[in-house]
C-alpha cells in the first residue's frame, strides 16, 4: 500500500502540466475549438512523438510504455487543467482499451501500431441514451465471409475525425449485455457516413456516425462474437475514471483562476479576496477539489487492478461510480462558483470560465451524470443481499 | 501508487482481526459497535477495563515508536488495525485522547521525564486524559486565552486560575492538557504555556453541561489555585501556542481513521434500518445514502494520502489534510439528517421516557456540535482560505 505517485509517475504528471501550460493556452484553445475537427494537428503530433503520451498504456512489445491507469489519470487530469483540444480521450481513453481488451494480440496489433504511429480511433456505441451496453442498438448478422453491420451512432467523441472506428453492435433480437461485439475498422472504409454535430461545449468534438449493411472481413470482429458486453462495459468504466480526472483537473483549475482573479479585483478599496464571502467560496472549491482528487487516486488504483488482472479488480464499478458521481457535482460547482467570483467578466465571452462551465456541464452528462453514478451505488449497496461497501468498517 | 497490502500486512491482519475475535466475548461481547460518538457516555467503566485488555494484548498506541512503548506499526499495520477494529465492532476507545494527542505531544515536546511519567498509563490503559483548550471567551477564537499560570516559586509549582469549557470526558479523566497565560501582559497566541495537570485537586472542578441530547459528555471545568508542578509544563513558558498547534496536527493523522470505522458503524445502521422499514426504494433516500457511502470511502482515501504524504512533522499540514476536519464534519452533519430521515414518522418516538433517544436520533442531534468543536466550519473556510490559498488574513489583534 503505498498512496502517493512514484518518481516516475511524479515525472509523467509534471511533463504533461508544463507541456501543457505552454502549447494549450487560452489562444491556442479557441483557434483549435472552431475548427470542424476541434483539435490541431501539430499539438496532437507533439503530444504522440515529442511526449509519448499516446503511448503509455500500450504494451512494451510494440514500443509503448506499458503503463496503466495511475499514469494515464495523472495526465488526464493535466488535459483537464488546461482544456487540451486533442483526441487523446477517445484514442487512449476509449478506443485503446477496446482494442486490448476485446481483441486477441495477433488481431489488434496492426492497429495498435497505427495508433502508435500518431493516427487517431474512436469508440462508438451509443445508439440511444440508456446507460453502458444497453445504448447499443446497432445490430449485426453473421455473412458467409464475415459480418453485415447496421446502425445510427451519435454522441461519438471525435467520432467524424478520427482514423479508425472501434464500432459496438448486437445480435438481433438480444439484450443488455448478451450477443454483444466489437468491430474495428478504418474510418475512410466505403460506406461509413460521418458528420460533426456541434456542441453546447465547443472544446470536445462530437459527431454521428451511421453505417448501412457494411460488410465487414471475420478478422474485424474482435473477440468471439457476440460476448464483448462484459468488455464494453469495463471499457467504458476504464473511461469514465479517466473522464473523472479530467473533471478533477478542471474544477482545480477553475480554482485556480477565481482565486487569482479576486486577489487582483479592487472593490471598496481592497481586493476581492479579502472579504469571507468569497474566501468561503473558495474554500469550499479547494474542498471539492481536494476531494475529487483523493476519489480519483482511489479510482486511479483500482482501475490500474482492473488493467492489470490485479486482486482489487472487482472492485471498479464502485470505484467508477464513486469518482464519476463526485467529480461530476464538484467539477460544475466549482465551475459555476468561479464564474461567480469573476462577476461580469465571468459572462463574458472573453474570459476562459465560461469554457469551462461548458466543459463541465458536457463531462457531467456524459458516460453517466452524477445521480445515474449514485442510483448505480445504490444498487450495489441495497440492491443486493451482501453489499459489497465498506472496506473503512 | 498501490493499493494492495503486502503478504506480511496480510499476516498481520489475520493477527489482528483473530485477537480481537477471542477478547471481544465474554464481559466484552455487550461493548461491541458502542461508545461511538453520540453515545460516548455509554459503559465508561467497562470500556476503561476494555482500554487494558487491548494494552495486555500490545494493543494500545499501535503507530508509537518501539522507543516509547508503541508498536512502532507501519502506515500500513495502523491503516489495517483500524479496519479490523471497526470490522469487529469494537468498541468506541476512552484512551483515544491519551493515545492520539497527549502521548503524540509528550513524545514530540516533552522532557524525558514527562515521557517516562506519563506515556506508561497512556500504554497500558489505566490513565485517561481530556483537551483543555476552549473557555467562554475562547471559543473560535482559541487564543484569546484568560486562564492564568502564576509561577509560585517557593512551592516551585505552576498556580492555574480560569475556566475551561466543552472538555470531553473530564469527568472520567485522570488529567488534563492545559493552555494557560504564564505572561499575564501578553495577549493572542504569545505568552502561553501548555500543562499537564493532575484532575483530582482541590483547585479542580468539574461540571457536566447537559446538552441538547439530555447526555453529558463536555464538562465545565473550573480552576480555582489549582496546581501543576515545575516540570509539568511542556516546552517554555510563552511556547504553548506552537505546541497545542503541533498537536492539532495529531488530531489528523491515522487516528482519523479510527473515527471513519465508526461513520462506516453508522452508516451501516442507516442502511440496516432503510432496508427494513423499505425507504431503500425511495429514490431520493437511495441518492443520499449513495452520496453518503461515496464520500466516506473518499475520506479514507483521503486519510491515505495525508498518511502517504509529507506533511511536515511540526504538524503543518498539506491541502488534503487542511480540508479534513470541515469535510468529515460537513458529511457527518449529513449523515446525522439521513439518519432521523430514513426513519419516518417514527423517528419521533423515544427510546424510553423520560428521554431516552434512539441511536439513530442520537446521531441526529449529536453531529450539530461537530461542525462547531475543533473549528468551526467558518474557522475551517477561512484556515483553508488563508493558509491553503493565500487569501487575504482575518484582522487579527496585533
Amino acid at each position: 500500500m503505498e498512496f502517493r505517485f512514484t518518481e516516475e509517475q511524479q515525472m509523467i504528471r509534471d511533463t504533461a502540466e508544463s507541456f501543457f501550460a505552454d502549447c494549450s493556452t487560452s489562444a491556442a484553445v479557441r483557434e483549435a475549438m472552431v475548427t470542424e475537427t476541434g483539435y490541431s494537428p501539430q499539438l496532437w503530433q507533439q503530444i504522440c512523438n515529442d511526449l509519448y503520451l499516446h503511448a503509455i498504456t500500450l504494451p512494451e512489445a510494440l514500443g509503448g510504455m506499458g503503463l496503466g491507469y495511475v499514469e494515464l489519470v495523472s495526465v488526464m487530469e493535466q488535459m483537464g487543467r488546461y482544456l487540451v483540444c486533442a483526441p487523446y480521450f477517445s484514442t487512449v481513453c476509449q478506443a485503446l482499451p477496446a482494442l486490448q481488451l476485446a481483441g486477441s494480440e495477433a488481431q489488434v496489433t496492426p492497429w495498435l501500431e497505427r495508433v502508435l504511429a500518431g493516427e487517431t480511433a474512436a469508440l462508438a456505441w451509443i445508439g440511444h441514451e440508456q446507460p453502458g451496453c444497453d445504448a447499443v442498438t446497432a445490430r449485426f448478422i453473421e455473412t458467409d465471409d464475415g459480418y453485415c453491420l447496421t446502425g445510427d451512432y451519435q454522441l461519438v467523441v471525435d467520432g467524424h475525425s478520427a482514423d479508425m472506428l472501434v464500432l459496438a453492435a448486437r445480435r438481433e433480437g438480444s439484450s443488455g449485455r448478451d450477443g454483444i461485439s466489437l468491430f474495428v475498422v478504418d474510418a475512410a472504409t466505403a460506406g461509413i457516413e460521418r458528420h460533426w454535430t456541434p456542441t453546447l461545449d465547443q472544446t470536445r468534438h462530437l459527431g454521428t456516425v451511421r453505417v448501412d449493411t457494411l460488410q465487414l472481413p471475420a478478422n474485424a470482429c474482435l473477440g468471439e462474437a457476440g460476448h464483448s458486453g462484459a468488455v464494453l462495459e469495463q471499457v467504458l468504466q476504464l473511461a469514465t475514471v479517466a473522464l473523472a480526472a479530467e473533471q478533477m483537473g478542471a474544477a482545480q483549475q477553475v480554482q485556480d483562476l477565481a482565486v487569482a482573479y479576486t486577489k487582483e479585483r479592487e472593490q471598496f478599496g481592497r481586493p476581492v479576496a479579502g472579504f469571507q464571502a468569497i474566501k468561503h467560496k473558495a474554500a469550499d472549491m479547494m474542498l471539492r477539489t481536494e476531494v475529487s482528487r483523493s476519489a480519483c487516486y482511489y479510482a486511479a488504483c483500482i482501475a490500474d487492478e482492473a488493467w492489470r488482472g490485479g486482486t482489487l479488480a472487482a472492485e471498479l464499478p464502485e470505484a467508477v461510480a464513486i469518482a464519476k458521481s463526485y467529480c461530476s457535482d464538484a467539477c460544475l460547482r466549482n465551475a459555476g462558483e468561479a464564474l461567480q467570483m469573476h462577476g461580469g467578466v465571468g459572462f463574458t465571452w472573453e474570459y476562459d470560465v465560461h469554457l469551462y462551465f461548458k466543459r463541465a456541464k458536457s463531462s457531467e452528462l456524459m458516460l453517466g451524470s452524477a445521480s445515474e453514478h449514485r442510483e448505480a451505488l445504490a444498487a450495489l449497496l441495497l440492491d443486493q443481499e451482501k453489499p459489497t461497501a465498506g472496506d473503512v468498517a | 501508487m498501490k493499493l494492495s497490502f503486502s503478504v506480511e500486512d496480510e499476516r498481520f491482519r489475520r493477527e489482528v482481526a483473530d485477537w480481537l475475535d477471542t477478547n471481544l466475548s465474554g464481559e466484552f461481547a455487550q461493548l461491541k459497535f458502542r461508545g461511538g460518538p453520540g453515545d460516548e457516555h455509554s459503559f465508561p467503566a467497562e470500556r476503561l477495563r476494555w482500554e487494558q485488555r487491548l494494552a495486555e494484548g500490545g494493543w494500545t498506541c499501535v503507530g508509537w515508536p518501539a522507543a516509547h512503548g508503541g508498536r512502532g506499526c507501519s502506515i500500513e499495520q495502523q491503516v489495517i488495525f483500524f479496519e479490523e477494529y471497526a470490522r469487529a465492532g469494537a468498541p468506541g476507545r476512552v484512551g483515544h485522547i491519551g493515545e492520539g494527542l497527549a502521548g503524540p505531544t509528550i513524545i514530540a515536546f516533552g522532557t524525558p521525564e514527562q515521557q517516562a511519567r506519563y506515556l506508561p498509563g497512556i500504554l497500558a490503559g489505566t490513565e485517561l486524559w481530556c483537551q483543555g483548550y476552549s473557555e467562554p471567551g475562547a471559543g473560535s477564537d482559541l487564543a484569546n486565552v484568560k486562564t492564568k499560570a502564576r509561577f509560585d516559586s517557593e512551592r516551585n509549582q505552576w498556580v492555574i486560575n480560569g475556566q475551561k469549557v466543552w472538555t470531553s470526558l473530564a469527568h472520567e479523566s485522570d488529567y488534563c492538557f492545559v493552555i494557560a497565560r504564564t505572561d499575564p501582559e501578553s495577549v493572542g497566541h504569545k505568552g502561553l504555556g501548555f500543562f499537564l495537570m493532575k484532575m483530582e485537586q482541590p483547585g479542580i472542578e468539574v461540571r457536566p453541561i447537559q446538552q441538547i441530547t439530555g447526555t453529558s459528555e463536555f464538562n465545565e471545568v473550573f480552576f480555582d489555585d489549582a496546581v501543576c508542578d515545575a516540570g509539568d509544563i511542556v516546552g517554555a513558558p510563552g511556547d504553548g501556542w506552537k505546541v497545542a498547534m503541533g498537536l492539532l496536527g495529531f488530531e489528523r493523522g491515522v487516528s482519523t481513521l479510527g473515527q471513519q470505522m465508526q461513520f462506516q458503524n453508522e452508516l451501516d445502521e442507516v442502511i440496516r434500518t432503510a432496508k427494513a422499514n423499505g425507504k431503500d426504494r425511495e429514490p431520493m433516500i437511495r441518492q443520499r445514502i449513495a452520496q453518503a457511502h461515496a464520500e466516506l470511502k473518499i475520506m479514507r482515501y483521503n486519510s491515505l494520502r495525508v498518511l502517504s504524504g509529507q506533511s511536515g512533522s511540526d504538524g503543518s499540514l498539506q491541502r488534503e489534510g487542511l480540508i479534513y476536519k470541515l469535510f468529515w464534519a460537513t458529511w457527518h452533519r449529513s449523515l446525522g439528517e439521513l439518519a432521523i430521515d430514513v426513519c419516518g414518522q417514527q423517528g419521533q418516538l423515544l427510546a424510553a421516557a423520560p428521554y431516552e433517544l434512539t441511536r439513530l436520533q442520537a446521531l441526529f442531534l449529536y453531529v450539530r456540535s461537530d461542525t462547531i468543536y475543533g473549528g468551526s466550519n467558518q474557522i475551517q473556510r477561512n484556515i483553508i482560505a488563508e493558509r491553503g490559498l493565500e487569501m487575504p488574513r482575518e484582522p487579527r489583534p496585533s
